[in-house]
C-alpha cells in the first residue's frame, strides 16, 4: 500500500514538473506545478516528515504560487507564443540534463548490488514537537538571522515594486 | 534544464523553485533515513529563502513589465557590454 502510494505521488510529481516545464501557456505550467507542490507534500507525508509538509502546502502551494499567478494574471500576457532561444543554449540545456540523468542512473545502479541496511532509527523525527525543540535549542540564531532576511524581502519588494522611485 | 530552455521571466523562476524543491525531498529522505532531524530543519530554511527570492524576483519581473511590456528574457539585454 505505502509502495504504490508512493508510486502514485511520484509519478504525479514527475509528470506534472515535465509538464510544466513544456508548456507553451504560462498559466497551465504555474497550475500543474502547484500540482507538482501537493504530491511533493504528499511525499513529505510518506516519510514521515509532517511538519514539512504541512510548511509545503502552506508556504509553496499557498504563498508563493498565489503569488506566482498573481503575478501572471496581472501583468496580462495574451501572446501565447514565446520566441525560440538559439539553439546552441538549447543544446546546452538538453545536454546538463541528460548528464544529470546519467550520474543518477549510475548511483541507482551502484546501490542495486549492494544490500540496503534499514537502521533501527527514530520514526518520529519529522514530528513538529521534536523539530521545534531542535530549532529553538540548536538552531536559534539561524532561525532569527532568517527572520532578518524575511524583512529584508519585504522592504527589498515594496521598494522595487513602487512605481516611481 | 527549463531555466535554460524557456524565455519567459515567470516560468524560469518557477523553474528555480522546482530545483529548490528536488533538493528539499533529497534532504528530507536522507533526513528521514539517518533519524536526523538537521536535514529537515535545512529544508525548512531552504523553504524561508525560496520565499524571500520568489517575492523579490516576482517584484523585479513587474518592474521590467512596467518598463519594457513584455517578460521576455532575450529582450533584457541592456546590460551587455
Amino acid at each position: 500500500m505505502d509502495q504504490f502510494l508512493f508510486f502514485l505521488v511520484a509519478f504525479l510529481a514527475v509528470a506534472s514538473a515535465v509538464y510544466f516545464v513544456f508548456a507553451r501557456n504560462p498559466l497551465y505550467a504555474i497550475l500543474s506545478l502547484i500540482v507538482t507542490m501537493f504530491s511533493i507534500a504528499g511525499m513529505y507525508v510518506l516519510l514521515n516528515a509532517q511538519f514539512l509538509a504541512i510548511i509545503q502546502i502552506i508556504v509553496y502551494a499557498g504563498a508563493i504560487m498565489v503569488l506566482f499567478l498573481y503575478i501572471l494574471m496581472m501583468l496580462n500576457l495574451n501572446k501565447g507564443d514565446e520566441s525560440k532561444k538559439n539553439n546552441t543554449l538549447k543544446f546546452v540545456g538538453v545536454f546538463t540534463a541528460g548528464l544529470l540523468l546519467v550520474g543518477v542512473l549510475g548511483v541507482f545502479r551502484g546501490v542495486q548490488d549492494k544490500h540496503i541496511v534499514v537502521e533501527n532509527v527514530d520514526r518520529g523525527i519529522g514530528l513538529t514537537k521534536n523539530l521545534g525543540r531542535l530549532l529553538f535549542n540548536e538552531y536559534v540564531l539561524p532561525f532569527e538571522l532568517a527572520s532578518i532576511l524575511i524583512l529584508a524581502g519585504i522592504v527589498g519588494a515594496v521598494l522595487i515594486g513602487k512605481k516611481d522611485l | 534544464m527549463g531555466v535554460l530552455l524557456r524565455k519567459n521571466a515567470i516560468v524560469i523562476l518557477g523553474c528555480v523553485e522546482l530545483m529548490l524543491n528536488s533538493v528539499n525531498l533529497l534532504l528530507a529522505a536522507f533526513s528521514a533515513y539517518k533519524g536526523n532531524g538537521d536535514g529537515q530543519l535545512l529544508v525548512f530554511f531552504i523553504m524561508v529563502v525560496a520565499a524571500a527570492e520568489v517575492a523579490v524576483g516576482l517584484a523585479i519581473i513587474a518592474m521590467l513589465y512596467r518598463n519594457t511590456r513584455s517578460v521576455d528574457v532575450s529582450i533584457f539585454n541592456k546590460l551587455r557590454g
